[in-house]
This record gives C-alpha cells, structure tokens and sequence, in this order.
C-alpha cells in the first residue's frame, strides 16, 4: 500500500497552501461531526488515470435520457466495447452529485445496474461494480441507501476468487456500512459477519486491506458493542473466527503489510475498547501479540522516514492499554504479560517519533505508559536503570495534557517506595517540577502537589533542596486555589515542620 | 527528546531480566487531603480522549493525508485470448483476464453449463439440480440448504428456502442465484451456442421483467431444464388404461396394417404381422407411438374419437409430434366372439426425435412442459409386462380384408408409454 499507492499529484508552491488549508477544514469538520458522534468517512477507490492527469475529476452531468441511453446500451447492445465504454461514461458521470440524484430517482436504473452487476459478461460486470462504488461513496444518504438492492450480491461475490472485484466490493460494502443503522440492519442478517469471516482468509492483500477497512466500518457503528461484536448474538464478531484471523494478520514478520496491518489494528481497536469480552482475546494471545507489533512498530519508525507510521502506532497503543486493564492480566502469567524492557524501549522510542510527528499522539503513548507502570514495579525498575526518567521530563513541555500524563507516571514510580524515589532524586525532577507547579492549569498543578508529597515522604532530604529553590514561594501562588488549597498548606507543614 | 542511543540496542537485544527494586509503600502516601492512586486507566471508544488519533484516521480514510489517488496502472501485455475451449475473448492485461476467468470459467456446472460466482453455489446448485440422490432424499428429509454462510438451516422445498432468504435474510425475493427448477424456455447446451433472439425474449420471466435480464453472448446461463418432478421419468404409473385399437388386416396373409389410438392421447401407427396356430395366435407389431407426455400428469385424459384426433395438433390432446417406436409382441387364445386374453409386452425403442424447444413452440403450450424432466423426453428401451383382456369385434369386408376392432383393458406396469 505505501510503495504503490504514491500520490501522483505533487503539490508544487501555493497549490501547498490550499491543500494544508484544505487539510485544515477538514480536521475541523471532522472534530466537530466527532463531537456530535457523527463521524462517517468513507473510502474511495477510483483510478481513473487519463482524467486524474488533468488536474482534477471531470465528472459530466449526465441527464435523465442520456443515463437511460447509457444503460440501454450496456444492456442490450451488441458490441462489446461498445457496452463497457457506456457503462464508462456513465460511472465518470456518476462522480458527480446531480448525477447520483438523477440516476436514483430514475426508474429501473438500480435493478439494470444490479442486473449488469451479476450478469456473466467479466467486463460489465466490473465497470457495474464500479459504478455502484461511486454510489456508494456519496454523502447523500439516499444515493446510498439506493444501493441497498446489491447487498446481497456483494456479499455473494465476496466468496468468489477475482481479487480485484472482490476489493470493489469490499470497499463499496464498507461505504455503505457506515451509512446508516438501516443499512447495518439490512446487512447483518444477510450474513455479513460470516462472509467477511470467509473472505479474510484471502491471501492476497488488496482484498485484506479492503476487508479490513470494511470490518473497521461494521465495528465504529454505535450499536456495535450490543449487535456486532458480543458473541451470543446470532452471527457475531466474537463469535466467528474473525478474532483468531486479525490476530494473525498482526502478526509481525516480513509478510507483515502495513496498510493491511492499520485496518486491523483499527478494527481490533473497535473490538477492544467496547469492552465485550476481552478475556476472549487475551486468551488467543492478543497481548503477546501486540507487544511484539509495538516492537515492530518501533523498528520500523527507526528505518524509515515514512510519516505513516503513527496510523498504525495509535491504534496499537490504544489496543495494549485497554487490555492491559483487564482482569486477566493479572491472573495469568507467563505469555500474557510483556516483557520489560523491550517494550518500554519502543515505547520511548515511539514517543520521540511522535514528538516530532505527530504530537498530538503523545498522550496516548503515555497513556499506555500509565498502564504499565501503574500496577507493575518490573516496568517502573526498567523505567529507571535505563535512564529514561530525563527523556521523560523533557516532555513536560509540550502541552497540559502531556504534562499531566507525566506526572502521573512519576507519581506511579515515585509511590512505590523509598528504592524507588531514591533514584528520582537528586536529578533533574525538582527543577522541573518547580517548572510545573508554576503552571496555570489546576490539574497539572495537582498533580505535582502528589508528587511532592511522595517525594517529601520517601525522600525527606529533598526537602531541603525544595526549600532552597524557594518552593514555599511557588507554593504561595496556589494557596487560594479551591481545588488546591488543601493540598498546598499539607505540604507547606510539611516543608516547614523538617 | 533525547534518547540514549544504548536504548536502539535494547530493542532488540535479550529480554532485560532486571530484578525489580523492592516495595515499600508508607501508608501516609495518597492520604487525605492527597489522593493519588496508581491506578490502569481505560477509556470508552466515545471518550474525548481518542479524538485526535479518531480525527488522523478519518482523515486517512478521506485520503487527506497520504494523498492515496488509487491503484496503481495496470501493465499491458500483448494481446492473447483465453484458452477455456470456446471461449474467445481477448485481453491485454493480466488483471483483466483474471476477472474474466472468474468469472465465467471457474465455477462452470459440468451437466449444464452454468457459471456461478463462488464454489459454495456451484456445489449446492450441482447437487440440488443434477444428483439424483439428492432428489430421493428429499422427499423424506429437509435437504435444502441455506444459501449464507453461517445459516445452517435446511428446507424441504427449494420454495420454503427462498422464503427462509426473504424473510429471514432479507434477499431480495429474485435473487439471481436461487433459480427453482423449472423450465424457463429454451434449452441451450453448449457454452458458446448463441442465444438466439427467441429465447431472449423468453428470458423475462422474473417479476419486474426485463430490467435484469442481461443478452448474454456466450456461456448461456440458462440450464437444461431439469424440471421439480423429476422422479416422473424414472417412475412406472400402474394404472388401468383403455385402449382402443382398431386393425385392419389383410385375412391370411398375416401381415397387415395397424392403425389405432390409445385413450391415454397416443396414437399409434404400425405394422402387425400374426399368425394363427391351433387356437393361438401370435402377434408382432411395430409401431410408433406419439407423444409421450400424456401420463405424467394427473390428467384425465379426454376421450375422444381416435381419428378425429389424429393427427393433431390439438393442444388439449396431444399437441406435438414427438415419436417413440415400440415393438408388441402378444399372444392370444382367440375367438372372435370371446373376450380374450392378451398378454403384451411392450419395449420401446428410439428416443425422442424432437426437441422440446420446438415442441414447446409447436404447442405454443410452454407450460405443459413445464415439469417434464427432459431425461425422460429421451426413452432408452424399456420392457413393460402388461396383460389384459379384450373384446374383439370383427368384420369382413372382402375376401381377404377384414376390419377388427379391439376394445381392451390392460392392466399391469407401464411407463409413459404404456
């Protein structure tokens, strides 16, 4: 997927502008849809080589007569080129909006279509199928919905062998998941869980990329966690082999392709943090698994340059720290825990990359870090014999939110005991910490307050050197803080009562 | 943020085997007023937490970030055609042909040509349509399976099955793939036989008509019919049937003309030869019997006079011309003034020497057809056993023609021809 798939249009000058500002506007979008929990995107595949080289889609507005005459003609014409160049022009018409409106409410044009999409003609049936992708592809819910007549077929094809067709299905099957609950409706007891099972076992990648991409849909609809993924439920997620088989596809290794890995992980992601039953795939190994992605993950971010990475990272992350809060973690031992200092090594290694790619992805790496050193004094001891106490606090910096999450991981190290907070100080802690108590957010501020009072506790000689770096004045600027009051004047005794 | 470069090393070096440092927790840490726990965190997949990674993915998906613009081009290849026997087409690129070879040769039905999407299908339509197996199995058990995957339901009838999809499936209730036995017109074997414009206008059948049906050019997707009823071609119908048989027959010489018709809609054409010994008398004849459709319903049959519906064309008779020949060999304690006995046998040779296509256009009666295996329109020999008993009627109009007329009633086995 990386290597082939490289954009063709290379931005060149202030065509950059338009697109970061485009990029710009569209994040906004998606923030807010995200908030009202409306996030729908949809994937289009379309490789129209002649038309993309002008610059732009040149999709015609077809006209009612001119559809019914494409069709016409794909249907009952005689001459082969002749239908497929009909069914052409009418799927580059279909790139535009009007277009979709006029060919749905136009009648008998879905049941042509559909019956060119299951006719024997190998051609026709692809340029239909494509068709149908563009339909699918549209915002306007009734253009998708109009789709609805194919699903069947589409989900018939999925068991056949023709890997491109089966990736064009998969992908407009994906488009239309997300639609809408009535589409999902439609679709679920027409087997689509089996049949994604059945398909997963493909062994080319296009079409485990496009199924993943079609899973990762089905699983980020809101009635997933009751209809989709528990088991019970007639022919569902996590009743089907399809926990075993993504679990495999993540499996890291030279055969390991990354845009099939990111469907996957995302998919896995679904699964994980509806909170089904995560007992199931712990015990397939989902843990030991993921650990050894991460690792992957982390080599891979050291070779190469590639800006892409971080979609398979986040995911990965969220994955492992949502599992980690299980129960059966802690039961079982042996391989479902991780090993030390592999892990917290690429998780470092992953928090640099993000520091310079992505940094709004920071929290989650450290969220991660929260889980494992939370509960577990191997992790916090690797912690610190491999000196990553500094890096960390070279992170406190970057935002609140990061700073938080920092001080969290310091109090989960620092509460474990005297052996603990000796190696935390002396060193570069309190520096810092004078740095973060001196910050406007309440909850940064807290979280140093607890900080402080378990280094004052296991380490009473620190103290003196708060003092002497005028902590009790830093201190004072928080003392009519409701929420921190208390917090402050304990450990204003504290200080002065040594 | 700088890592030390011994950290790149640990990645992959052996796992650490650190021993951890010892817990020694004060229980003042995390008292009031503090309230630090260490504690795992999880977040729900609605939490704000995840909007940023939410927004990349979504962004991803859009094409916003990697500047996806689609599949690569495909690299041509000279020209070549498939080399599927009577298959034609030409490709110039790999993935083209691949599509092709999917889709039309892969999962082919060996007995009727038929090409389906997926193996799934193939099986289940070889064994619904073509295994006799399955079709006496049928009737004691529910053999029709589901067609998703995962729905391990079975069905007693094909018609239950289609039921189960639309109400239960939601399929559409003309799904393409779940065509019922029946005959839909005409027969095309072969796979590259072109579908004349006939049966393209005999293709819409299907409720909403024409919209679906796509001309196709090769590779007819129609199958030989093999009709619902099939255990008819191979079922004997005991039965009772008046015949009638009128002969006329040259008087010593014992070779002479037969000519008569059955009450069951067959007419029969042939040659008799007898011979008379003491109070026996032998009789040979060969004779071909028309249409062979009658018995296969429960009809009843209409009596009528037998030339006046010979030959016809009448389609609530006979309606067609197919032949079949059949050799009668009986032997008989005659007297013409006594009923008799007449112990028959009957083997039917030949076969069918029309083809239903133009049966069912002669009889313009398509639906009589509907359910008559076309197995059983091809007769290998068989061998009936009948006997009887008959009431002759004989006149003499010269010296050496006489005009016999038989009325008998057969009873015993006897096929579609008896």
């Amino acid at each position: 997927m990386w290597s082939g798939r490289q954009g063709r249009l290379r931005p060149v000058g202030c065509v950059v502008e338009e697109l970061r500002c485009r990029r710009r506007e569209r994040e906004a979008a998606l923030r807010k849809a995200r908030r009202e929990q409306q996030l729908i995107s949809k994937r289009l595949l379309r490789d129209d080589v002649p038309v993309e080289a002008e610059g732009g889609c040149v999709a015609m507005i077809l006209g009612e007569a001119e559809i019914q005459q494409f069709l016409q003609l794909a249907q009952r014409g005689t001459e082969e080129k002749e239908r497929e160049r009909a069914l052409v022009s009418l799927r580059r018409g279909l790139q535009h909006p009007e277009t979709q409106r006029t060919f749905i409410w136009l009648e008998g044009s879905m049941r042509t279509l559909v019956g060119l999409l299951t006719s024997n003609q190998a051609l026709l049936q692809l340029e239909a199928a494509r068709c149908l992708h563009e339909l699918s592809h549209s915002e306007q819910s009734a253009v998708a919905e109009a789709c609805l007549p194919a699903t069947s077929y589409l989900l018939t094809y999925l068991s056949g062998h023709s890997s491109d067709f089966i990736e064009l299905c998969l992908y407009t099957l994906g488009n239309l998941i997300v639609e809408s609950e009535a589409v999902r409706r439609q679709l679920l007891p027409q087997g689509i869980v089996p049949a994604l099972a059945a398909c997963i076992q493909s062994p080319h990648l296009t079409v485990l990329e496009a199924l993943g991409y079609a899973l990762s849909q089905l699983l980020q609809a809101k009635e997933a966690p009751e209809m989709i993924i528990p088991s019970p439920v007639g022919s569902s997620v996590l009743g089907s082999a399809l926990p075993q088989h993504i679990l495999r596809l993540l499996q890291p290794g030279p055969k390991l392709n990354l845009g099939v890995a990111v469907e996957f992980a995302w998919c896995l992601h679904y699964i994980i943090c509806s909170q089904v039953n995560n007992a199931l795939l712990i015990s397939h190994g989902g843990l030991s698994i993921l650990g050894m992605l991460l690792l992957d993950v982390a080599g891979a971010v050291q070779r190469t340059e590639d800006a892409g990475l971080e979609l398979l990272a986040c995911p990965v992350l969220r994955c492992l720290s949502n599992l980690l809060t299980e129960a059966a973690v802690e039961v079982m031992g042996g391989p479902n825990q991780l090993e030390d200092e592999h892990v917290v090594a690429a998780l470092f290694i992953l928090l640099q990359f993000f520091l310079q790619k992505q940094p709004s992805l920071l929290p989650e790496g450290l969220w991660l870090l929260n889980n494992l050193t939370a509960n577990s004094p191997c992790f916090c001891t690797s912690l610190l014999s491999m000196d990553l106490i500094e890096p960390l606090l070279q992170l406190l910096p970057v935002s609140n939110v990061v700073s938080v999450l920092v001080l969290t991981v310091l109090c989960n190290v620092a509460e474990k005991g005297p052996a603990y907070c000796q190696r935390l100080w002396p060193g570069p802690l309190l520096p810092c910490l004078m740095g973060t108590l001196a910050s406007s957010d309440t909850e940064v501020v807290g979280q140093s307050l607890e900080l402080l009072q378990l280094l004052f506790l296991y380490r009473p000689e620190a103290v003196e050197a708060f003092l002497q770096q005028s902590g009790l004045q830093v201190l004072e600027k928080h003392q009519e803080e409701a929420q921190l009051q208390e917090r402050v004047h304990a450990l204003q005794q504290t200080a002065l009562h040594r | 943020m700088q890592l030390s470069p011994a950290l790149y090393s640990r990645l992959v070096g052996a796992p650490g085997a650190a021993e951890p440092l010892p817990v020694e927790r004060d229980p003042a840490a995390g008292a009031p007023p503090f309230r630090f726990a260490a504690r795992r965190v999880r977040f729900p997949r609605d939490h704000e937490f995840f909007e940023d990674g939410d927004v990349q993915r979504h962004l991803y998906l859009q094409d916003v970030l990697t500047q996806v613009t689609g599949t690569p081009e495909r690299p041509r290849v000279p020209e070549f055609t498939c080399q599927v026997a009577g298959c034609c087409q030409v490709f110039d690129t790999l993935e083209g042909y691949e599509h092709h070879y999917h889709t039309l040769h892969r999962n082919v039905c060996s007995f009727c040509r038929r090409a389906f999407p997926s193996v799934h299908l193939l099986d289940t339509h070889i064994l619904e349509w073509h295994d006799s197996l399955f079709q006496i199995l049928s009737e004691r058990q529910d053999m029709y399976q589901c067609l998703v995957e995962g729905c391990a339901e079975k069905f007693k009838t094909s018609k239950d099955r289609k039921d189960h999809l639309v109400r239960r499936h939601l399929y559409p209730a003309d799904f393409r793939f779940d065509k019922p036995k029946k005959s839909r017109g005409p027969a095309t074997p072969g796979a590259t036989v072109q579908v004349s414009s006939e049966a393209r206008g005999d293709e819409g059948e299907q409720s909403g008509g024409d919209a679906m049906e796509v001309c196709s050019e090769h590779a007819a997707p129609l199958p030989e019919p093999v009709g619902e009823r099939r255990t008819y071609s191979h079922r004997l119908v005991p039965g009772v049937f008046p015949k009638q048989v009128l002969n006329v027959c040259f008087m010593g010489i014992t070779l002479g003309l037969t000519l008569g018709s059955v009450l069951t809609e067959r007419h029969r054409v042939g040659v008799l030869a007898s011979t008379v010994l003491e109070s026996l008398t032998i009789t040979v004849s060969l004779g071909s019997v028309s249409c062979v459709c009658s018995a296969l319903g429960p009809r009843k049959a209409r009596y009528r006079l037998p030339f006046a519906s010979w030959p016809n064309r009448d389609r609530m008779n006979t309606g067609c011309s197919c032949l079949s020949y059949d050799l009668q060999v009986s032997g008989s304690r005659t007297n013409y003034a006594l009923i008799g006995l007449n112990l028959t046998s009957n083997l039917i040779l030949g076969k069918m020497l029309y083809r239903r296509k133009e049966i069912a256009n002669k009889c313009k009666w398509t639906e009589r057809w509907a359910h008559i295996p076309p197995a059983s329109l091809v007769q290998p020999p068989r061998l009936w056993l009948a006997s009887g008993f008959w009431i002759p009627v004989a006149v003499r109009v010269s010296s050496k023609w006489q005009v016999t007329g038989t009325l008998a009633w057969k009873f015993g086995s006897s096929g579609p021809l008896g």
